[in-house]
């Protein structure tokens, strides 16, 4: 474990001065259940874009919708959106 | 330049030479003339400074918020149930440790409604991390308004002061104050020169999450913020004194205490009443003293312990009770003597809901203490106990 900073050390009342800084914190580890796009069934029509509350969803060159999988929380809206069934959850731990 | 005047007057009179830049405030009930003083005094260009009356108190704290994240001097009055709706944020604005200055009128708690005296309001925001401070006059009123913003502003601190004073007895009575002069108060109070701010040019996120590992940290260095704000209190109590010429008590003021056996502590315009109490139960050959505290929070540990040493009865004050234990005032009175005094520490609640305390109901009442006639350490000197008893010994309330 990274050593802390003592009380004194830490920015006065946790102000944070360098901005934008929330990209380096990475939700994706707080996911259970991970995405998966099944490219056979994928028809490319990015409603999974459109309702990830995370923005964790972008378009890979071949114009399929891919997960990043550094934010993506799993909760799992783009699985239930998709109309086509391509997207499934599958456990982390398996 | 002398007035004579409402306190809730002078207190805009002391905004405009502190130059405060932001005034936020709720202009309605339980409002008070603060507000109603300080936009005449814009209004009519005596004062340059933004007023943004806003729709409720809790609005008032988040614009205050606001506008001291910007950097400039920042101002706010309310009262009672208006003090209760900021509740949250005043944690926020202690919590970020924005320096700002607030009145709070003292007021009772509803239900039943009521817009008479007592301190359960400003009591009941003791753990917000804001420092409190309590006056006793129309000129102390003044001048810690002036000093609050020096304690608030000192690096060492950069916490909220709350000035707190009582209604009706202060708020709307007339006395004669001595206003400093403008060159005297900014030799006192430089510009306020803050050590961040929200900036277009320096983005930066503050009160933003902070996790387990770093919170209490940071709850730590308010701690460390009341405990120097102590010596902050006295300095610049000793300042205003070298430049101004008046003195009022750092964290507290003391009255007769160094040959006195037994002790009167109390906060605000009751102290005042009490310092009567005192000299005539020194007529009758009781060596009696007051301490009247000044600062509730930091509050004054050491010195209340070294006050107390050696004294035979103290007599704590309470115009608000922390239902289930007693008197605020009292407790903390009795924690700081811990280990240090073996005096008896009486507490006597009483001037509830701007019951009138007068200086023979504390004289009687101490002087029961005194012989050791009190059973209880917990009393209620003027409360009605049956239909017969009248409330004290000035018959307050007839008989019907």
């Amino acid at each position: 474990m990274a050593e802390l900073p003592a009380w004194k050390n830490i920015n006065f009342a946790c102000i944070v001065f360098e901005p934008g800084n929330a990209r380096e914190y990475l939700t994706g580890d707080w996911r259970s259940l991970r995405p998966e796009r099944d490219d056979s069934k994928c028809v490319k029509c990015g409603e999974c874009w459109m309702y990830c509350p995370d923005a964790a969803i972008y378009q890979d060159e071949r114009g399929f919708y891919a997960v990043d999988y550094d934010y993506c929380k799993g909760c799992g809206i783009c699985a239930k959106e998709c109309a086509h069934g391509a997207i499934v959850m599958v456990e982390e731990c398996e | 330049m002398k007035l004579v005047d409402i306190a809730n007057h002078v207190v805009a009179h002391a905004v405009r030479l502190a130059r405060v830049d932001v005034v936020s405030a709720y202009p309605i009930t339980p409002q008070t003339q603060v507000i109603e003083e300080i936009s005449r005094l814009i209004d009519e260009g005596l004062m340059d400074c933004e007023y943004i009356p806003v729709e409720s108190e809790h609005s008032a704290m988040a614009a205050l918020i606001g506008a001291a994240a910007t950097g400039v001097r920042a101002f706010s009055a309310t009262s009672a149930h208006g003090l209760a709706y900021m509740h949250e944020l005043l944690h926020w604005a202690a919590g970020i440790r924005l320096p700002m200055v607030m009145v709070n009128v003292n007021r009772a708690m509803g239900p039943g409604w009521n817009i008479w005296c007592d301190h359960q309001d400003s009591i009941a925001q003791r753990d917000t991390g804001w420092v409190q401070l309590y006056c006793a006059s129309h000129q102390e009123i003044a001048d810690t308004v002036i000093q609050a913003f020096r304690i608030s502003e000192d690096p060492r601190v950069i916490l909220p002061v709350m000035v707190n004073y009582d209604a009706f007895f202060l708020s709307h009575s007339y006395m004669q104050v001595d206003l400093p002069e403008q060159e005297d108060v900014d030799r006192f109070l430089p510009p306020f020169r803050t050590s961040w701010k929200l900036d277009l040019e320096h983005p930066l996120t503050h009160g933003s999450v902070i996790y387990p590992d770093d919170y209490e940290e940071v709850r730590f260095s308010m701690q460390q913020a009341q405990d120097n704000a102590r010596e902050v209190i006295r300095v610049a109590a000793e300042e205003y004194r070298e430049i101004i010429g008046r003195y009022h008590g750092d964290l507290l003021d003391r009255h007769l205490v160094n040959d006195a056996d037994h002790l009167i502590v109390a906060m605000g315009s009751i102290a005042s009443e009490s310092r009567v109490a005192v000299d005539q139960l020194r007529e009758k050959g009781y060596p009696v003293g007051l301490a009247r505290v000044r600062s509730f929070r930091p509050f004054p540990v050491e010195e209340i312990a070294a006050l107390l040493k050696g004294k035979k009865t103290v007599v704590v004050l309470d115009k608000d009770v922390s239902f289930g234990i007693g008197g605020a005032l009292y407790t903390e009175v009795k924690s700081s003597a811990y280990g240090k005094s073996q005096a008896q520490i009486y507490n006597f609640i009483t001037g509830l809901g701007g019951r009138d305390v007068t200086y023979k109901v504390i004289a009687k009442a101490t002087e029961e203490a005194i012989k050791g006639k009190l059973r209880k350490p917990i009393n209620w000197p003027t409360l009605r106990l049956n239909e017969h008893h009248l409330i004290s010994v000035e018959g307050m309330v007839k008989k019907r």
